[in-house]
Order: C-alpha cells, then sequence, then structure tokens
C-alpha cells in the first residue's frame, strides 16, 4: 500500500430532468408496455451540454481552489466525446485552467473507459485528473431511451490528502458483446438482456472481482461497498449473489440521473466516497469488453473530502422540465422549424479563438492596474482610465459570486432552447458581462438573483460539426 | 477651438421615397425615387453633386458592399462616393458626411443618401447582423427588442414607476405615432389603432408588445447640401440650416462598468449635450420646435424625451399621458409617424427624419403642418442602449 490515491472526488449532472413516464407516454401509441420500466426521473444534456462541458464541471467540482500545477496529466473517459479528431481532453484541460505542462489524453471506444483510466492513474507514481463524462443515446421509443442520463464525475488521484487507496485490481478483456455502437452511429445495437445478464455479467465479472479481492489479500466479506454500474437491471444483484456478498450494493443512480455510460462508475463511485467512512472497503467494477475491478479502502481524511456539490449536490440541483420532445431536439432526434434566422452562420474564426484564448479559455477578465476596474473582455486599453491592455492583470471569473442584473427573455432570436435568456451579471469584484443565461426554472430569474457560471457550448456550426464554448450563467439554486 | 457647423450648411433640396413593403421595387429604384424628388426640389442638375455619400446597413441583403450600387443608381459619373455603415443611425452619418465636406469648403454641393431594401430577407424581421470574430467568441446576441426592453426594469426600479404607468405611456407614444402616420401620404402605416388594442397586443419581449415595435420597411431618403451662400445664389430665399450634426458612439462604459443605470441611453444623452452647444441651445423645452426620434421601440422614444432634456429625469411617463409630445402638444414628436408608422428602412431613417423637420420648417408639410415651427431635432439611434451609435441633428429656418 503506497501513500499515493484519491484525493478529491466531485461530479456534475446536467440540471434538466424528464420524468420517464412523459417519455414512455409520448411513446405509447406505438410502445404501450415501456410504463412499466417508467419510474422516476432521468437526466438530460440541454443543447448546450457534452461530455466536455459536463467534465470541466466535475473537474470544478472536484479540485475547488486546489493547485493545479502539480497535476502531470488529465485523462477524459467518454463515449460521446464530440470531436472524434480534436483532444477533447484538451479543451477540459484550458477551461479549468490547468498549466500547459499538463499531458492531456481521450479515453473511449468503451463503458469500461472510465474505470481503465482510472486504474491506469491508480497505479502510476504521478498527480493525475481522471474525468469519466458521458450522456450516451438512444433511440427513441427504446428501453435505452428510458434507461439512459447524463453525467460526469472527476477524481484526482495523487499523494496528497489521500481520502481513498486502491489496494488490489485486477483486469480482464474480452471480446464479449452485449451492444455496439460503429463509429458515427448515434445508437446502440444491443443483444439480448438475458444472454448479456447471464453469460456476460455473471461469468465474466465474479471472476476478476475475486482476483482483485485476492490481490488486496481480502475476501468479499471484507467489503462494505459493492458498485457494478449496468444498464440492465439487476445485473448488479446476479453479480452480488454470485460473489456472495450480502452487503449494501451501491445504488445505480436511476432516480435522477440514469445509466452515464463510461462515467457511470465514477459517479456511482463518488456517491460512495460522499458517505463512506474511514477504513471501508469498496469494490468497483467495470465492465465492458472484459472488466476492471478494483478495491478502494478509505482514509481517515475521508470525512472532510466532501465535494461542494458532488452527487448528493447534483441530486438535489435538478431543474424539472416537461416536454419529450425538449429532450428529442437537444439529442438531434428531431429536425425543427426554427426559421431563417437559425440560417445565420455559425462559422468560428479559429485564429481568433486561438489569439483569444488567454481571456476566453477560462473566461479571464483583466484588472486595470492603473484604476483597479475589472473588465471583460479585455480590449485594448482600461475601460475606465484608456491604461494601456499591458496593465490589466488576469483575474478568473468564473467562480467569483455573481448575480443578476437585468434579464430578458427573448423569443425572437434563434436559440435551440427558446427564450434565449440574456442580460448584464454584476460579478462581486465589480466586473460587468453581457451573459446568456441557461437552466432556469419555472421560477425564473430576477434582479439580484446569485449565480455560477458554467462551461457551456456557446454556439453550434451544424453546417461545419464544431462546437465553440465559452461560459454561461445559472441560477447558483434551482428553482 | 473648433466652432462647428452652425450655419455653415444649406439642404438645397430633399427627398424620401414611398415607404412601406415596397414588393415593387428594390434599392436602386429606392434612391432613384428619392434623389428624383431631392433633384428637382434643389433645382441643380445631377452633374453639379461633387461629392456623395451613401448610407446602408444590411449589405446582406441591400445592394452589398461599397457606394458603388449607389453610384451606378444614380450615375454618379466620376465623383467621390462613400458608403457609410452605422447600425440604425446610417442614413444621419451619410448627412453628416455630406454637411462635413460642404462646411470644410471641399466641395460646393454635396449629395446624403440612404436605403434600405429590408423586406428581401424571406422573412418578417431584421437579419441577424455579424458580430465580428472576437464577439462572436463571448458575446450573446440578442434581438432588438430584447435589447430595449431592458431599459424597462432599470427605469421603474429607478423612478419607482408602476408597471401599468409605464406601459400606458409606452402605448400612448405608438398610439399618437398612428394617429400621426395617417397623414403621412408616403408612410408604411396610416390607420389609427386603439389604445386597448395597443395595450392588449401580443407580447415580443416584456413589456413591447407587437404595437411597441417600429416597421420593417423598404425605403430611401436623401438630401443635397451647399453653403448658405450658394443656396442663395441658386435663387433659394426661405434657407433651412443645419444647426448642429453630433454623434456618440459607446466606448464600453455601460456594458464593462456598473457606471450605467440602466434607465437612459448614454450616448443620447452625450451628443445631444454637444448638439445644443454647437446649435447654441440653452433652453431645448423652450427652443425646439418640434423632435423626430428613433422610436425603434417605444419605449425608446420614452426614455429619449428624457435623454434630450424635454422631459425632467422620471417625468417623461407623465408627460407622454399629458400629450406633451402629441400633434398638438408643447414639443411634437414624430409628426410624420415616426419610425413606428413612417417606417424604418435602417439607412433611411435619419435622412427620412430630417426631410419632415426640412419640409416642416419650410411650411410644406401639408395636413401635418405645425404653426410655425423654427428648430427641429432628428435623433437616430443605432445598436442597443447599452452599446449603440447616437447620432442627433438640429435644423433650423436661417434668419
Amino acid at each position: 500500500m503506497t501513500a499515493f490515491g484519491i484525493s478529491a472526488f466531485g461530479a456534475y449532472v446536467p440540471r434538466l430532468r424528464l420524468d420517464r413516464a412523459i417519455i414512455a407516454d409520448a411513446h405509447r401509441w406505438a410502445m404501450p408496455g415501456l410504463r412499466s420500466a417508467a419510474k422516476g426521473s432521468r437526466a438530460f444534456a440541454n443543447w448546450d451540454e457534452d461530455a466536455i462541458t459536463m467534465a470541466v464541471e466535475a473537474a470544478r467540482d472536484a479540485l475547488a481552489d486546489r493547485d493545479l500545477s502539480k497535476v502531470a496529466a488529465l485523462r477524459l473517459a467518454s463515449t460521446s466525446l464530440p470531436f472524434a479528431d480534436l483532444q477533447n481532453a484538451a479543451i477540459v484541460a484550458r477551461a479549468i485552467d490547468a498549466p500547459h505542462q499538463i499531458a492531456s489524453s481521450d479515453v473511449a471506444g468503451s463503458q469500461r473507459a472510465g474505470t481503465s483510466a482510472l486504474l491506469q492513474a491508480l497505479k502510476g507514481t504521478q498527480a493525475e485528473l481522471v474525468i469519466g463524462s458521458d450522456h450516451p443515446s438512444a433511440k427513441p421509443a427504446s428501453v435505452q431511451e428510458l434507461t439512459f442520463g447524463a453525467g460526469a464525475a472527476a477524481i484526482l488521484v495523487s499523494a496528497d490528502d489521500v481520502v481513498a487507496r486502491l489496494i488490489g485490481s485486477a483486469t480482464r478483456t474480452n471480446a464479449f458483446v452485449d451492444h455496439f455502437r460503429a463509429s458515427g452511429a448515434s445508437a446502440d445495437y444491443q443483444w439480448e438482456e438475458r444472454w448479456i445478464r447471464d453469460e456476460g455479467y455473471a461469468r465474466i465479472v465474479p471472476e476478476a472481482a475475486q482476483a482483485a479481492l485476492a490481490d488486496a489479500g481480502l475476501g468479499i466479506g471484507d467489503i462494505q461497498h459493492f458498485i457494478m454500474p449496468s444498464y440492465l437491471k439487476g445485473a448488479a444483484e446476479a453479480v452480488a449473489k454470485r460473489l456472495g456478498f450480502t452487503g449494501s450494493i451501491a445504488s445505480g443512480l436511476e432516480d435522477g440521473i440514469g445509466y452515464s455510460g463510461a462515467a457511470h462508475p465514477l459517479l456511482m463511485l463518488a456517491a460512495v466516497l460522499e458517505r463512506a467512512g474511514p477504513d471501508e472497503r469498496i469494490l468497483l467494477l467495470g465492465f465492458g469488453q472484459g472488466v476492471d475491478a478494483l478495491v478502494l479502502q478509505a482514509t481517515d481524511a475521508i470525512v472532510a473530502a466532501r465535494p461542494a456539490r458532488g452527487i448528493a449536490g447534483s441530486l438535489a440541483d435538478g431543474v424539472p422540465t416537461d416536454s419529450y420532445l425538449r429532450l428529442l431536439s437537444f439529442q438531434g432526434g428531431i429536425d425543427m422549424e426554427w426559421g431563417m434566422r437559425a440560417e445565420k452562420s455559425s462559422k468560428t474564426s479559429l485564429s481568433e479563438q486561438y489569439r483569444s484564448a488567454g481571456q476566453m479559455e477560462a473566461f479571464v477578465a483583466g484588472e486595470c492596474g492603473n484604476c483597479g476596474t475589472v473588465q471583460f473582455p479585455q480590449l485594448q486599453y482600461c475601460v475606465r482610465c484608456n491604461a494601456p491592455a499591458e496593465r490589466l492583470a488576469p483575474v478568473p471569473l468564473r467562480d467569483v459570486p455573481a448575480q443578476v442584473q437585468t434579464e430578458t427573455a427573448d423569443w425572437l432570436s434563434y436559440h435551440p432552447a427558446p427564450p434565449l435568456r440574456v442580460g448584464f451579471v454584476t460579478f462581486d469584484n465589480g466586473a460587468r458581462v453581457l451573459m446568456e443565461f441557461v437552466d432556469v426554472g419555472e421560477g425564473g430569474i430576477d434582479t439580484g438573483t446569485p449565480l455560477r457560471m458554467v462551461f457551456r457550448i456557446k454556439e453550434q456550426d451544424r453546417q461545419r460539426g464544431y462546437n465553440r464554448y465559452f461560459w454561461k450563467a445559472t441560477p447558483l439554486r434551482a428553482a | 477651438m473648433a466652432t462647428g457647423i452652425k450655419d455653415k450648411v444649406a439642404i438645397l433640396g430633399m427627398g424620401c421615397s414611398r415607404f412601406g413593403e415596397r414588393w415593387d421595387v428594390g434599392s436602386p429604384d429606392l434612391m432613384r425615387e428619392a434623389f428624383e424628388e431631392a433633384l428637382a426640389d434643389s433645382g441643380i442638375e445631377r452633374e453639379t453633386i461633387e461629392a456623395a455619400w451613401f448610407g446602408c446597413w444590411g449589405d446582406g441583403v441591400n445592394v452589398g458592399n461599397s457606394a458603388i450600387p449607389a453610384a451606378m443608381a444614380l450615375r454618379l459619373e466620376g465623383i467621390p462616393v462613400s458608403r457609410v455603415e452605422n447600425m440604425c443611425a446610417t442614413g444621419t452619418e451619410a448627412l453628416r458626411g455630406a454637411a462635413y465636406a460642404v462646411a470644410s469648403g471641399a466641395v460646393d454641393i454635396a449629395l446624403a443618401i440612404g436605403s434600405e431594401k429590408l423586406k428581401d430577407t424571406g422573412f418578417g424581421g431584421l437579419p441577424p447582423p455579424f458580430k465580428g470574430t472576437f464577439n462572436d467568441l463571448w458575446m450573446p446576441m440578442g434581438s432588438a427588442p430584447a435589447g430595449f426592453a431592458q431599459l424597462a426594469p432599470y427605469y421603474r426600479a429607478k423612478y419607482g414607476t408602476s408597471k401599468e404607468d409605464l406601459k400606458r405611456a409606452i402605448s400612448h407614444v405608438s398610439w399618437k405615432s398612428h394617429i400621426n402616420g395617417q397623414h403621412s401620404p408616403k408612410a408604411h402605416f396610416r390607420k389609427p389603432v386603439s389604445m386597448e388594442t395597443i395595450m392588449n397586443a401580443p407580447m415580443i419581449s416584456d413589456p413591447l408588445g407587437l404595437f411597441d415595435c417600429s416597421g420593417v420597411s423598404d425605403g430611401a431618403a436623401c438630401a443635397i447640401v451647399t453653403t448658405p451662400e450658394i443656396a442663395r445664389a441658386l435663387g433659394k430665399t426661405d434657407l433651412v440650416t443645419i444647426k448642429a450634426l453630433q454623434l456618440s458612439a459607446s466606448s464600453g462604459r455601460e456594458t464593462q462598468t456598473n457606471d450605467w443605470d440602466g434607465s437612459y441611453v448614454a450616448n443620447t444623452r452625450i451628443a445631444a449635450a454637444k448638439a445644443y452647444r454647437e446649435a447654441g441651445i440653452s433652453d431645448p423645452k423652450g427652443q425646439i420646435s418640434l423632435s423626430e426620434v428613433h422610436d425603434c421601440f417605444s419605449i425608446t422614444e420614452m426614455v429619449t424625451m428624457e435623454d434630450l432634456g424635454f422631459s425632467d429625469e422620471g417625468r417623461a411617463v407623465f408627460d407622454i399621458l399629458d400629450g406633451r409630445y402629441d400633434r398638438d402638444g408643447a414639443i411634437p414628436c414624430q409628426i410624420d409617424g415616426g419610425l413606428k408608422c413612417f417606417g424604418h428602412p435602417i439607412g433611411a431613417s435619419g435622412l427620412r427624419m430630417a426631410y419632415e423637420v426640412y419640409n416642416q420648417l419650410l411650411g410644406r408639410a401639408g395636413e401635418r403642418q405645425l404653426s410655425g415651427p423654427s428648430i427641429g431635432l432628428t435623433h437616430n439611434l443605432g445598436g442597443v442602449p447599452y452599446q449603440g451609435v447616437a447620432a442627433i441633428s438640429i435644423l433650423g429656418r436661417m434668419d
């Protein structure tokens, strides 16, 4: 056992929720049987959320105000990365203002990507940030459409303030094809559930779990928390039974989140770490073309390590929605008539984007060294005293407390989630910025509503397939 | 110290096309319509024009970039023609170019023409403008009504104005313009509309309903300017001169600092103060006979009454409801119907405002004619209240 381990963890779940009954009702004409599987609510990504934006928010929750200078690597695990050739992890690294020396990489291609990335980091020797972020999509009227959700969890692995250590592990590779999704396809193709459960989970997982326990010198009776994510109902229980596990089977986070692909093992781990006590042991399993099995043990530091939001905070943070067509539209499942205003080109000038990265990526304002005015964007001269831009010192705005100064709901402009809510935000350091407001619930917002900043897709260039990212404001508390 | 251009430039002639949904013509024909009227009014030949400024906003739906389309439409052979664009203040910007050319002595006779063909977009609104590659990265772009609607909460909070009083006042603004517009033969909308209809119209951006928004129109307007001396030499006895032409553009103070409280348009106040100084006006309430202001939205006209000093701060709501700016009020506003009813072909609007003031000052406004006006003001506003361009002209009779 080394001093190395999990130092911090955090999570992000899209605020938007939809009751599964609403989805099932929309399909009742064709698939009345879906109603029986339609319990609770699921999370779904807003039009401007993807694996990158969710990863940024989870990382911010895990890291809080930690110094990132010693973090050597960032691994982003997902099966729904927006870019096939443009490293998604690099965009995440820049948004959280990680040092340029960081080694970033995308880990993809399997539901096991999250646990594999975490295991590699825990077996390494350097501080790494591992993020699982996923929003698997499913065909309308499929069971998966009800089961799937969206979310991200971030785990910092380092030698400092360790809250849980890896005490044993095992990996098995097996080309068991329970489902697959071809590159570029929007939904999975899945084999029969009973076969997956009985020949897949029940046969492949226990052997790896036992090997990991043996590696740790433990038996199943030494485990307090059993984490086995699956999109199949009852799969975790079947494996636990096969292993002879009689303790607490970790919640699959079905209600309020839903199965979130490669992120799901890390989301479930984050939820367990939020309530685990010192010395408690966790068996974490990740299934997909084989198995990753990790045995973790919490330290005394676990008690003080709860993230600001985490899973509990995310569950309490939901904004209920009421229309299945909204979810369908956000996932590209319906081609809406948005009017001619939507025809405007959304082309991003990549050279301009790179030139302005210093202030755009991590939302960095400038504080005038002459008059003290904090301003965004940073232009050529200070807005108040005309001091040259060289006198502006960088001041990140993304974590500065802020509130609504004015807000208007614009139904005229093209926006994928109408109305476009726009107005002035005032930050506690005096900066004033015209911003877009997102995830505003039924309660609305008004002058003085406290806000937090979130990293989002600013604009989607559907013609060229490019997302441009920037920061938006959302109410601090769900309304 | 600069002395300004007061009385250095006289209007030799003006023209204005019929505004509205001009499915029958494109921008070059609209220009021709306005130009021929101005030429006839001025009594000169086109060859006498030594320089021209062409204002148009939307190159994507109009005639394209540069001044060449105007030079070709009007056959302006071999003279400098410049295209200017300053959002909705474009028309006044064109006039400013021509007036400054004459005032400087660079040319004797200059043309300002603004034209916009908005009804060739295929839908009932303005095409969303391009923000620039840098602003695209961060700036959310709301529609124009969304930008101007934000004046309401700030104004109400500052002066304790009730939602109902504000809504009645801005409805009165549109109601008055519809009454005025029926007497403008070239106006887009020429029917009175009841207060009840205005107040209950569908909401566009709270508190602005359908009738709080100006029309989207096609049209062109133009002016031919010269020096008073040349005007007299050409036989003009009744002269209207430019008393002031001022413009103010946002530097970012409203959007980037907390200096601006959101209840007024800072640029209008700056441009007005400079224009009054240039024109030698010390008491706008008493000295100005009429105004044509930028009522892109009714609430803009309301706050403009304070920004121009016609109403005391916090009093515009009540002055409007008292009829102070109606055709029989103390300072009639939008006697031709304004943007609301005459229409708002963007590049033409500033010149259309000047056209009405010019005709009123010469006593040629027909059914709309006011009794003995001596000084008129135009106010032309581009952009949004927090980031825009305000252009003001003051025109008057030359004694």
